[in-house]
């Protein structure tokens, strides 16, 4: 398993990154907690609907996007808001989609990040599909796709990775192996000793990292995007991850899973890991930090203003969105509704 | 003009789509070097080269989700599925990505692919090869499902599904892909989706059908007139969205209507015609409308297939019992 960054932030291999670059990624992470944290508070207060939180993936997700060109195309869950607003997915439009809000799957028009899928696995293959498309126009434009171990068990994780390695699509498979699909942990999803092998059945390359360590994640990533543009066909990386809060705010992970191999995971939290490198390299203070908490606060604090400013959709905006234009059968359907 | 059969037309579609516009592409297992079970794509690969006339691994949810993101990115998949009864592993594929982006996206994103595929029995074929399950696709908000019946028909209408910015199902009935040739334009011409097309005129009762079921309609319509009953035939063309208009306004004026499907009757798209009729042309009825359709069991194999298939008999009785109510 690929590691650039220890438990205590020291380096036991190259950082791909300089200091300044590793600030902006920190406070990244910083934000993206931040938000999975008022996620799962807005969730309580009934604001949000079911909320799945990020909490401890935040270095295989800012690691990964932070690796991408900005207009790479991303297809991404429910659980990775955190690379969707990396690659320019806004705070308040994701908190739209959480709210129940068809326009949350509705980013500016310059970010190719399609709506966070919701069902498991059928999205990979969709990312084959783009980068494909690409390849054929021409462009240097790749595909990055994210999704879970439970993925893997799909039989459609089978066929997207079957299309990449026969075609040799421009595809990024992202698999964050967070330990737990819902209740059921990575031993029940797979005989094989890890996901990245299965790189092998389908002949692309495969890798292991410590999904908790972001020059790790972020250093694969690079390699697999570089590895796509130069035409080498689709790489997937194996970010060995936890998760350390629930599946979604409806479950109650007492029921399956040991609290203290929770416990044990905040030892391995990816943010507190840069935090400690920084610190070490003399990049951090307490001074800094509060700025960056303060700022990650007020930013994702705003993001819920503009998301919870907006009228719920209309009648005519749910009918108008079903074709380009809307057919007369549903015409006269919305009129009844509207009279 | 050319003589041509329904997948001859659909087959110069393609070469024309193809030739036009180099967004468009075919993909599908067998497209290429065979030119795909029934020939439909013979010929493409080697005008077209293999960046655009496909040949793809055996898995119909892959070539869906692929043709879905081709499209997301800019580009115009046909894809084809070699069967209908083969389609159903790319269900959730086209229930849950294709025909939603659209929505789920608010317009952001959208997917115009069009999805081929043979269907309909009538020709002895090995179980799964004999489907007609329009109405699963039908009944899903965000298709345009559209169903040939004719040479001219099935060009244009192919030719339209491909400049659609929906994404389209488009249903081949393999009854009648060599049944009969008729004169179809050369070049580029569309035949606008969501429009049915009255084939022949009647005053006493309207014959509503699609696909193949258009052939046994047409020689019922003949009968009738023997027996001196006028029959209106619809062909519907387009299952969504639906022309209720040209349905409600024959219906209105023959104030008897039969609804003629080769799938199972149960929940079929015929139950959705004679709903329509029940609620905006009820008063206008002489008659109960009578569904002529398959059983509703799994359409048998070969040797008891026949029994199975709506006829020109049983149609022809199904009008009668509308003129004698």
């Amino acid at each position: 398993m690929r590691n650039i960054l220890d438990l205590e932030g020291r380096l036991v291999g190259e950082a791909p990154i300089d200091i300044d670059t590793t600030r902006r990624l920190y406070r990244a992470m910083v934000e993206a907690r931040a938000y999975d944290k008022k996620g799962t508070t807005l969730q309580r207060q009934g604001r949000l609907a079911t909320y799945a939180p990020l909490l401890g993936q935040e270095a295989a997700q800012v690691g990964s996007a932070a690796a991408l060109d900005p207009n790479d195309w991303m297809v991404a869950t429910y659980r990775d808001a955190a690379a969707m607003w990396m690659q320019g997915y806004p705070w308040e439009v994701l908190f739209l989609s959480r709210s129940g809000d068809e326009r949350g799957g509705r980013p500016p028009v310059h970010v190719d990040v399609l709506p966070p899928s919701i069902t498991v696995g059928a999205h990979m293959i969709h990312a084959v599909g783009i980068a494909w498309a690409e390849k054929l126009l021409g462009t240097s434009r790749i595909a990055i796709t994210y999704f879970g171990d439970g993925a893997t068990s799909e039989g459609d994780f089978h066929e997207a990775m079957n299309f990449a390695g026969v075609f040799k699509t421009p595809t990024v498979f992202l698999c964050q192996n967070n330990g737990y699909a819902i209740s059921m942990p990575r031993e029940r999803q797979t005989a094989s000793a890890t996901i990245a092998q299965k790189a092998d059945a389908y002949g692309m390359a495969g890798e292991q990292v410590d999904g908790n360590d972001l020059f790790a994640v972020y250093a694969a990533t690079k390699e697999a995007a570089d590895r796509a543009r130069a035409g080498d066909g689709a790489t997937l990386i194996e970010a060995v991850t936890y998760r350390i809060g629930p599946h979604t705010t409806n479950d109650d992970p007492g029921r399956y899973r040991d609290p203290e191999e929770e416990r044990a995971a905040h030892d391995r939290d990816p943010v507190e890991r840069v935090r400690r490198y920084l610190e070490n390299e003399g990049a951090w203070d307490g001074d800094w930090e509060e700025t960056v908490q303060a700022k990650a606060a007020t930013t994702i604090e705003r993001a819920v203003e503009l998301a919870e400013s907006l009228d719920s959709p209309s009648p005519a905006d749910i009918y108008g969105a079903v074709y380009e234009e809307m057919s007369p059968d549903l015409r006269r359907q919305l009129e009844g509704i509207e009279s | 003009m050319s003589e041509l059969t329904l997948a001859g037309a659909i087959t110069d579609a393609l070469a024309t789509a193809l030739d036009k516009d180099q967004r468009v592409l075919v993909i599908g297992e067998d497209v290429g070097q065979t030119g795909g079970v029934f020939r439909i794509t013979d010929g493409l690969l080697g005008r077209f080269g293999d960046q655009r006339v496909i040949d793809t691994p055996v898995a119909e949810s892959g070539i869906v989700g692929a043709a879905f993101g081709m499209a997301v990115a800019g580009l115009r998949p046909v894809a084809e599925i070699q069967f209908m009864g083969f389609s159903y592993p790319a269900y959730d594929q086209i229930l849950s990505h294709v025909a939603r982006i659209r929505n789920r996206s608010q317009h952001r994103f959208t997917a115009p692919l069009v999805i081929r595929m043979p269907c309909g029995g009538g020709f002895g074929a090995a179980e799964h090869h004999s489907e007609s399950t329009e109405v699963i696709y039908a009944h899903l908000p965000g298709l345009k499902v559209v169903i040939p019946a004719t040479p001219y028909d099935a060009k244009g209408l192919l030719l339209a599904a491909i400049d659609s910015p929906d994404p389209v199902i488009f249903l081949e009935p393999i009854r009648l892909y060599r049944l009969v040739r008729e004169e179809v334009p050369d070049g580029y011409y569309t035949v606008e989706i969501g429009k049915a097309r009255i084939e022949s005129e009647g005053t006493d009762v309207s014959l509503i059908t699609w696909g193949a079921m258009t052939h046994e309609v047409r020689e019922a319509v003949e009968v009738l007139s023997g027996h001196g009953i006028s029959a209106e035939m619809i062909d519907l063309r387009t299952l969504r969205p639906l022309d209720e208009d040209t349905i409600i306004e024959s219906v209105q004026k023959t104030g008897r209507a039969v609804v003629v499907q080769e799938a199972p009757k149960t929940a079929g798209f015929g139950a959705e015609i004679a709903a329509l009729i029940g609620e905006r042309a009820l008063y206008s009825l002489r008659a109960p409308v009578e569904r002529v359709a398959g059983w509703d069991t799994t359409i048998p194999l070969k040797k008891a297939e026949h029994r199975y298939m709506p006829t020109t008999e049983t149609i022809v009785a199904a009008a009668r019992r509308t003129m004698e109510a």
